[in-house]
C-alpha cells in the first residue's frame, strides 16, 4: 500500500523535498508526454523504446540508456528533456507537446536521482483497507486527514432544513414538503443523530428512491425510447427501465445487479424479470436506413456494447483498442476484440427483422415500432389469447383473398402495359403511396406476375391492387383486421434482450473496419487483468462473476466512485469513466479503496454505502464558502465545505411539479409525451415524426418517464446526456437557454399558477411567501427576503391591476383546471411570485 | 466592455457595494466569461476568417450532373462502368445488387462560366454568376456511404455520434464575438417537396465531450426562433424586468450568505437571458431590410423556415457577430427522381446561396467570412434504377469524389481545385479528404488544426482526428 499512501500526500509543490512518487509525479509527465510513441502499443513504438515498463527504460539499446537509475549523465531521457538541439529533444517540436515547466523537470530529474523507482498503476492493484483508528467514521476519518495537512477545517454542520433538503434530493429527486421540515426541526432539537438517521431511513424506503437512483443508470445505460438513426423508430424497452426502478429499492445487491443485467439470460431457469434485466445491452441504437450494410451495423452494435459495459464497471476507455492496442492503458487489440466476442452471439441481424404500429395506415412513422431480435413479449395470458384470435381473424382473411390471386392477373398485366405506355401513371401512384424506392428498379418489360422474384416486384403488384376496387375493399377489412393485431400489439411490451444463439467467430478487425477481419481470436477478459477462474468457459456469465470477484481491482472502485459522485457533484476520481493511465489520479486514494472494499464486504450492499456517505460529517457540511476557502480549493475537492451544485435539470422539473402539487406518481409503464413546444419532432424528421402531447395525468409524470427520442431530447430538459451512448459524467453549464426554459416553458408557469391557488389557503401574504421560500430552500425567509418579495408581489399586483386582461392570459397557462380562490389579478401577481421563487439560485441548487 | 459585464459592475455598485468584490473578481463568472472569450492561447495565428457559414446540403448533391460534367461518361451513356474503375469498392445495398452499373452523364446542359471557366449545370444559374468569387474543390473524398455517418462525419470529425461539432469547437476555442446571440447558430429547412427521408439529429451541432454551453443554438422556422425565448402570455417585458430585478436582489442575498461564485454567474445566466430576449426578435425583424436585398434572395425569403430565409438570416447573424452559423437544408437525396427532382431543389437553393455570397460581398463582409456549400457526399456516375426511365432513375451515395465550393474568408477567387478521374468516380488530382477540408477551415480561423485538442477520457481529441490530414494551401488566397 505505500503506493497510495504516497498519494495521499499533498500538492506536488509541497512535496518538493520528499520522495518522488512515480504514481503521483512521474508516471502523469511520462503517460502525457512520452507514453504515445514510447508505450503499451507495439505498433506505434518508435525507435524500440518503451518507457512505461522499467526493465525497458533501463535497457541497453545499442551503448544508449533511457533511464540509468542515479546518474543523470548517462540517462538519455534526461539528456533528451533538457537538450537545446531541436532534433533530439523529447518530447519533440513536432509532437506539439508543451516543454516539461521547470518544476516538472525537477520531478523527473529528483526521481531519476532517486533511483527511478516505478509503481504499478494504482487502479490495477486490488484495493485494500487501510486502518481507521477506533471510533472514527472511515470517510471522516481520510477527508480530515487531508484536510489537516492542507491547513483546512470542517465547516460546521448545514442547518437542519438545508441538510434535510440536500439529502431528500439526494435520495430522492424530489423537495422535501413543509411538513417534513417541520418534523425533522422538531426531531433534531431532540435528538440530532437520530432524527437525521429516521430522515434517512424513511428516504430510501421511499419508492422515489429507486427513481431517483434509476435516472443515472440510465444515462449510462444509453436508455432511450426510439432507436436513433433514419426514422428513429420507437421500441419498447421501458421493462427495462422499471426493472431497474425495482432493483434499486430493493436494493438488490449490486454483484446480483451486475450479473442480471450483464448475462440474466444466463442462470439457470431465468425469470422473465432476469431475462428483461439483460436488456441493459439491448439499449443501443439500431439503424435500419436504407442502404446500410447489415453486418456493419451489427458491429457497431457490439462495438457499443464493449465499450458501454467496460466504462460502467471497469471505467476504462476500451474504444481506442478497436484499431490498436491502447497508447496509455494495457489493452491490446486482441484484448478489444476478446470482449467484443463476448458480445458477439446473438442472433441480431444489424437492422430490424419486427416492425408493427401505423406503417400501413395514416403515417409511416409517428408510431411505428422496429425491434431487431432477439425479443421478449411480455404478455398478459388476456393479450395473448386477443392477440391469437386477431391473429387467426387477419390469417384466414388474407388467406381467402390470396385465394382470389388468380382473379388479377389479366388486370395487373394491362395495368402493367398501360405503365410502360406512360410512366407518369406509375410515378404518380408511387408518389401517392411513398414506395418512392421502388421506382427505378424494376424491370417492368420482364414482370411475371405469377413469378415475382423480389420484394420490389412483390410491392409493385401491391401498389396495383391497393388501386383494384375489388382487392381495395377486401384489403379494407383486412387492414382493419391488421389495426385491430396492432392494437393489442402495442399494448404488449416487446424488449429487446441478449441470448446466445449464434455461433459466431470474432476476428479482430483490421482498423476497426468489418470488412477487414483478421486473426480469429476466443472470448476473454483482458490479459492484463486478473484471469477468469481455471476451467471457466468465457462467456457473458463468466465476465459478469469476474467483475464482481474479490479480486478485481477495478469494479468497486469505479462503481462506488460514481455514488461518491451522485452526492458530491465530483468523483474522488474526477474521471469516472477513465480510470487509466490518463485518468484523473484519485483525491483520496485511501479513502476510495476504503469504499471499495466495504461496499464488496458489505455484500454489494448499495444503501449501506449511501447510508455511510450521507452519514458522514463531511456530507453533512454547511456549504457556505468563504473566500479563503475558495482560493484554496476552487473546485471543492477537499470538502472542506458542503457539496453544493445546480440541480439535474429532470430533478427541477420534477420539483416544480411536486411544489405545484401537479406531480402525478405513478410508477412505470410506457413513457409519456408532456409539455413540448410544437413542431419540434416534426423539424427534425420533416413533419415525419409526430409529437402526441399527452393530456391529463401524463402531463404530470415525473421526468423519468418522459419519452426520450434519440434524435432530439425532450425540450424541457437541459444539460443532459444524449442518450446515444453511455455517460457516466454529469453536465453542469450555465448558459442564457436554460434560464429561458424555467422562465418560460409552461411546465414551469403552469407550476407557478397551481402553486401559488395552493399558497392561497394560507392567512397572508408573510405567511404564504415564507411557506413557498422554505418550501423551496428547505429554510425560512428573513426579513431582507420578505422585503424584496413582498416588493415584488406588489409591484406585480398594481400591474396586474392596471392590465386585467393580461392577468387573465397568464392565468390561463396549461392544462390543468383553475380553482375560482383568487381573483384573477391576485392570481397573476402569485403566479409571478412563485414563478420567480422556482427560478431562484437557491431553488436550482439544493 | 461587454455588457454583461458592465451589468453585473454595474449590479455590485449600485446595491452590493463592497460585499462581492471578491468574487466578481475572479471564478465569479468563470464560465460566461471562458464561453465569450475562448481559449488565451488561441488564434495560433491571425485568421482571415473571423466567422464561418456554412450552408449544408444534406442528402448528397449530385457533383456529376451540377459540376462535374465527363465527356466519357457521355460517350459510354448507358454503357456498363468498367469493373476495373469500381475496383470491388463497396457500394450501398441499394445498388450493390444491381446487375447493370450503366453510366449516366451529366443529364442537364451547363457550360464553363466567368473568368475562371468553372463547369455548371444550367440548374444553377445563380450559383454560375458568382463562380469568380468561389473555390471550388472537385476532389472531395470521404469514405461513409450513408447519410447519417457522412453527415457526421463531414460536421464533427468522426462517423459516429459523439464527437464536438465544427461550431462547438470553434466556439469553444475563440469563444463568442457577440453579446446578446449565441456563438453558434443553427438554422434547418428542407426541399419544398419533403420527398427527402434525411431526417436531422441534434448531435450534427452537438458538442460532443466539450461542455455544453458549446453546442449550436437551433433557431427555429416555426414558433419562437429560439426554444422558450417568448415570456408567457400575459407577462409582459416590463413584468418580466420587475420579477428579474426581485429575481437578481434575492440571488444577491443568498449569495451575501453562501459566498458561493456560481451564484453570480446564476444573476448573469438570466440578464444574458433577458438580453437575448430582444436581441433575437431585433435579428429576426426584416423591416429593415431594403427591397433590392429582399429580391436578391428571391421570392421564398420571407416565408420562415425556407431555405432563402435561412440565407438572409445567416448573414443577420454573421453581421452581428455570431462566429459560426450552420444552416442544415435537406433534400439532396436523388435515387429514383433526379431528372425530376433535381431542377426543382435547385431552383429551391440556387439563388439564396448565391444571394448570400452577393449579399456579403456587398457589405464589404465576405473578405473575412468564410462560406461553405457542399453535401455528405456526391452522386454516382452510374445510374440507380432504369436508365430508359429518366421519370424513375437517379443516382446513388457517392463519396469516393464530389465536388464543394468556398467562398470569401481568405480563399482564393475563381479557383477551380483539384479534379476526379474521367468517370467522376475517384479522385484524380490533388485529393482532398473531409478531414483536410476541416483543418482547413480551423486555418482560416486562425488555428493549426493539429495543435487544437480536447482531453477526454485521457485522450486529446482533434477535430481532424489521428490520421495526418493537410491544410489544402492550394485554395489559400
Amino acid at each position: 500500500m505505500k503506493s497510495v499512501l504516497a498519494l495521499l500526500t499533498l500538492s506536488p509543490l509541497a512535496t518538493m523535498a520528499a520522495e518522488v512518487s512515480f504514481n503521483r509525479d512521474i508516471r502523469p509527465l511520462l503517460s502525457d508526454n512520452c507514453y504515445y510513441c514510447h508505450g503499451f502499443d507495439e505498433k506505434h513504438r518508435e525507435a524500440g523504446l518503451r518507457l512505461d515498463v522499467r526493465e525497458s527504460a533501463l535497457k541497453d539499446n545499442d551503448g544508449v540508456r533511457a533511464i540509468v537509475p542515479g546518474d543523470l549523465a548517462r540517462s538519455d531521457l534526461w539528456q533528451r528533456i533538457i537538450s537545446k538541439d531541436e532534433d533530439d529533444v523529447m518530447p519533440p517540436p513536432k509532437a506539439h507537446k508543451k516543454p516539461f515547466t521547470s518544476e516538472q523537470r525537477v520531478l523527473i530529474k529528483r526521481w531519476i536521482e532517486q533511483g527511478a523507482k516505478y509503481e504499478a498503476h494504482w487502479a490495477f492493484v486490488p484495493p485494500m483497507r487501510a486502518a481507521v483508528p477506533g471510533g472514527e467514521a472511515a470517510i471522516d476519518h481520510f477527508i480530515e486527514k487531508r484536510l489537516k495537512a492542507e491547513g483546512l477545517a470542517f465547516s460546521s454542520q448545514a442547518e437542519a432544513g438545508l441538510l434535510l433538503r440536500r439529502v431528500t434530493f439526494d435520495l430522492t429527486g424530489m423537495p422535501p414538503t413543509i411538513a417534513e421540515l417541520d418534523a425533522f426541526e422538531a426531531a433534531v432539537s431532540k435528538d440530532f443523530e437520530k432524527a437525521y438517521t429516521d430522515a434517512i431511513a424513511r428516504l430510501l424506503k421511499s419508492p422515489r428512491y429507486g427513481e431517483r437512483m434509476a435516472m443515472d443508470w440510465l444515462d449510462a445505460a444509453r436508455y432511450a425510447d426510439t432507436n436513433g438513426y433514419q426514422m428513429d423508430s420507437i421500441r419498447m424497452n421501458w421493462p427495462w427501465r422499471d426493472w431497474v426502478v425495482r432493483a434499486f429499492n430493493d436494493n438488490m445487491r449490486f454483484d446480483r445487479f451486475t450479473i442480471e443485467q450483464l448475462a440474466g439470460d444466463m442462470l439457470p431457469k431465468p425469470t422473465q424479470d432476469q431475462l428483461v434485466a439483460t436488456a441493459f445491452n439491448r439499449n443501443h441504437m439500431l439503424n435500419a436506413e436504407g442502404g446500410t450494410i447489415a453486418e456493419e451495423n451489427r458491429t457497431k452494435t457490439v462495438f457499443d456494447r464493449v465499450e458501454t459495459t467496460s466504462a460502467v464497471w471497469l471505467g476504462l476507455t476500451m474504444g481506442c483498442s478497436q484499431c490498436h492496442d491502447h497508447k496509455f492503458d494495457p489493452i491490446t487489440q486482441k484484448d478489444y476484440y476478446s470482449m467484443f466476442a463476448l458480445f458477439n452471439q446473438l442472433v441480431e441481424t444489424g437492422g430490424v427483422d419486427k416492425r408493427f404500429g401505423k406503417k400501413s395506415y395514416s403515417n409511416m412513422y409517428d408510431s411505428l415500432y422496429a425491434l431487431e431480435s432477439p425479443y421478449l413479449m411480455l404478455a398478459t395470458p388476456e393479450q395473448e389469447a386477443q392477440m391469437k384470435s386477431a391473429q387467426s381473424n387477419r390469417d384466414s382473411a388474407e388467406k381467402a383473398l390470396m385465394a382470389r390471386s388468380a382473379e388479377f392477373k389479366v388486370p395487373f398485366e394491362t395495368w402493367v402495359k398501360q405503365v410502360r405506355a406512360d410512366g407518369d401513371l406509375l410515378l404518380k401512384r408511387i408518389e401517392e403511396d411513398g414506395l418512392r424506392r421502388i421506382a427505378g428498379t424494376i424491370k417492368l418489360e420482364t414482370l411475371n406476375y405469377e413469378k415475382l422474384t423480389n420484394k420490389t416486384e412483390r410491392a409493385l403488384v401491391e401498389l396495383f391492387l391497393r388501386g383494384d376496387a375489388r382487392w381495395a375493399s377486401a384489403m379494407k377489412v383486412i387492414d382493419e383486421l391488421r389495426a385491430e393485431e396492432d392494437k393489442i400489439q402495442q399494448q404488449i411490451p416487446h424488449v429487446m434482450v441478449m441470448r446466445d444463439e449464434k455461433k459466431r467467430e470474432t476476428h479482430i478487425l483490421k482498423r476497426g473496419n468489418y470488412e477487414t477481419p483478421g486473426d480469429i481470436v476466443p472470448p476473454a477478459v483482458p490479459a492484463s487483468m486478473p484471469p477468469l477462474p481455471a476451467g471457466t468457459k468465457a462467456d457473458r456469465m463468466a465476465l459478469a462473476k469476474w467483475l464482481v470477484s474479490p479480486q478485481h481491482p477495478l469494479m468497486s472502485r469505479v462503481v462506488i466512485n460514481r455514488l461518491w459522485q451522485q452526492f458530491f457533484g465530483r468523483g474522488i476520481v474526477k474521471t469516472p469513466d477513465d480510470f487509466g493511465l490518463q485518468g484523473a489520479l484519485p483525491s483520496h486514494p485511501e479513502l476510495l479503496d476504503w469504499l471499495a472494499v466495504e461496499f464488496r464486504e458489505s455484500g454489494w450492499d448499495v444503501q449501506h454505502m449511501i447510508r455511510l456517505i450521507v452519514g458522514s460529517k463531511t456530507y453533512r457540511q454547511s456549504a457556505v464558502v468563504t473566500p479563503a476557502m475558495l482560493a484554496k480549493d476552487p473546485e471543492n475537492a477537499l470538502l472542506a465545505r458542503g457539496p453544493r451544485h445546480r440541480l439535474d435539470s429532470r430533478f427541477l422539473r420534477d420539483q416544480a411539479l411536486a411544489l405545484s402539487g401537479l406531480l402525478v406518481e405513478k410508477r412505470g409503464g410506457p413513457a409519456v409525451m408532456p409539455y413540448q413546444p410544437p413542431g419540434i419532432w416534426e423539424e427534425m424528421s420533416f413533419g415525419k415524426n409526430r409529437y402526441f402531447q399527452g393530456t391529463g395525468e401524463d402531463l404530470y409524470r415525473r421526468s423519468l418517464y418522459t419519452f426520450w427520442r434519440r434524435s432530439v431530447a425532450p425540450a424541457s430538459f437541459f444539460d443532459v446526456p444524449a442518450r446515444q451512448s453511455c455517460a457516466v459524467k454529469p453536465q453542469r453549464t450555465s448558459t442564457p437557454l436554460h434560464a429561458l426554459t424555467t422562465l418560460n416553458d409552461v411546465t414551469y408557469v403552469e407550476a407557478a399558477r397551481v402553486w401559488a391557488e395552493k399558497l392561497a389557503s394560507l392567512s397572508d401574504d408573510d405567511a404564504r411567501l415564507d411557506h413557498a421560500f422554505r418550501s423551496a430552500t428547505g429554510h425560512h425567509l428573513d426579513a431582507r427576503g420578505t422585503t424584496t418579495l413582498k416588493q415584488t408581489l406588489a409591484k406585480a399586483r398594481a400591474h396586474y391591476q392596471a392590465h386585467p386582461k393580461d392577468a387573465e392570459q397568464l392565468i390561463a397557462t396549461g392544462e390543468s383546471k383553475r380553482l375560482s380562490k383568487l381573483t384573477p389579478t391576485e392570481h397573476a401577481a402569485w403566479t409571478t411570485v412563485c414563478l420567480m421563487i422556482l427560478n431562484l439560485d437557491e431553488t436550482l441548487n439544493p | 466592455m461587454n455588457p454583461l459585464h458592465q451589468h453585473a459592475l454595474n449590479l455590485t455598485r449600485r446595491r452590493f457595494l463592497g460585499t462581492t468584490a471578491l468574487t466578481l473578481g475572479a471564478p465569479a463568472l468563470q464560465s460566461l466569461m471562458a464561453a465569450e472569450k475562448g481559449l488565451p492561447s488561441l488564434p495560433h495565428f491571425a485568421p482571415k476568417a473571423k466567422r464561418v457559414i456554412y450552408m449544408m446540403q444534406t442528402g448528397g448533391p449530385s457533383h456529376v450532373d451540377l459540376f462535374d460534367d465527363k465527356p466519357e461518361l457521355r460517350k459510354r451513356r448507358n454503357q456498363d462502368i468498367p469493373e476495373s474503375v469500381l475496383g470491388g469498392l463497396r457500394l450501398t445495398t441499394m445498388t450493390a445488387n444491381q446487375k447493370s452499373k450503366p453510366c449516366l452523364p451529366a443529364a442537364f446542359g451547363g457550360k464553363e462560366r466567368g473568368q475562371c471557366g468553372m463547369w455548371v449545370s444550367d440548374l444553377l444559374p445563380h450559383t454560375a454568376s458568382i463562380v469568380d468569387d468561389c473555390t471550388f474543390i472537385r476532389s472531395m473524398h470521404g469514405e461513409q456511404i450513408n447519410h447519417a455517418p457522412a453527415v457526421t462525419h463531414l460536421l464533427t470529425g468522426h462517423n459516429l455520434p459523439g464527437r464536438p461539432s465544427l461550431g462547438a469547437w470553434l466556439s469553444y476555442g475563440l469563444g463568442s464575438s457577440s453579446d446578446n446571440l449565441p456563438s453558434f447558430v443553427v438554422m434547418t429547412s428542407r426541399d419544398q417537396e419533403a420527398s427527402c427521408g434525411q431526417f436531422f439529429f441534434d448531435y450534427y451541432w452537438g458538442a460532443g465531450f466539450l461542455p455544453g454551453q458549446y453546442q449550436g443554438v437551433p433557431f427555429r422556422g416555426a414558433g419562437d426562433p429560439v426554444l422558450f425565448l417568448s415570456n408567457p402570455d400575459g407577462m409582459n417585458r416590463d413584468l418580466r424586468r420587475t420579477m428579474l430585478d426581485g429575481l437578481a436582489e434575492m440571488n444577491q442575498q443568498a449569495h451575501a450568505r453562501l459566498g458561493d461564485p456560481e451564484i453570480n454567474t446564476r444573476i448573469a445566466q438570466y440578464e444574458m437571458a433577458f438580453k437575448m430576449q430582444a436581441s433575437v426578435p431585433e435579428l429576426t425583424d426584416l423591416s429593415d431590410e431594403p427591397q433590392s436585398v429582399l429580391d436578391l434572395y428571391g421570392p421564398d425569403v420571407k416565408r420562415k423556415g425556407s431555405y432563402a430565409y435561412n440565407c438572409l438570416m445567416a448573414r443577420r447573424l454573421a453581421e452581428r457577430g455570431v462566429r459560426y452559423v450552420q444552416l442544415m437544408h435537406a433534400g439532396w437525396d436523388q435515387h429514383g427522381n433526379l431528372p425530376t427532382q433535381l431542377p426543382i431543389q435547385c431552383k429551391d437553393t440556387d439563388e439564396a446561396s448565391a444571394a448570400l455570397v452577393k449579399d456579403l460581398k456587398n457589405r464589404g463582409l465576405l473578405d473575412d467570412t468564410l462560406v461553405i456549400w457542399g453535401g455528405e457526399f456526391g452522386r454516382t456516375p452510374f445510374v440507380q434504377g432504369d436508365i430508359n426511365n429518366p421519370k424513375a432513375h437517379g443516382r446513388d451515395h457517392h463519396p469516393r469524389a464530389f465536388t464543394m465550393w468556398l467562398a470569401g474568408g481568405g480563399v482564393k477567387k475563381g479557383c477551380i481545385y483539384g479534379s476526379s478521374d474521367d468517370f467522376a468516380y475517384h479522385t484524380a488530382v490533388d485529393p482532398v479528404h473531409v478531414h483536410d477540408l476541416q483543418a482547413t477551415l480551423l486555418h482560416l480561423c486562425g488555428i493549426q488544426h493539429d495543435r487544437f485538442t480536447y482531453r477526454h477520457q485521457g485522450l486529446d481529441f482533434r477535430l481532424t482526428g489521428v490520421e495526418p490530414s493537410k491544410v489544402v494551401k492550394g485554395i489559400l488566397a
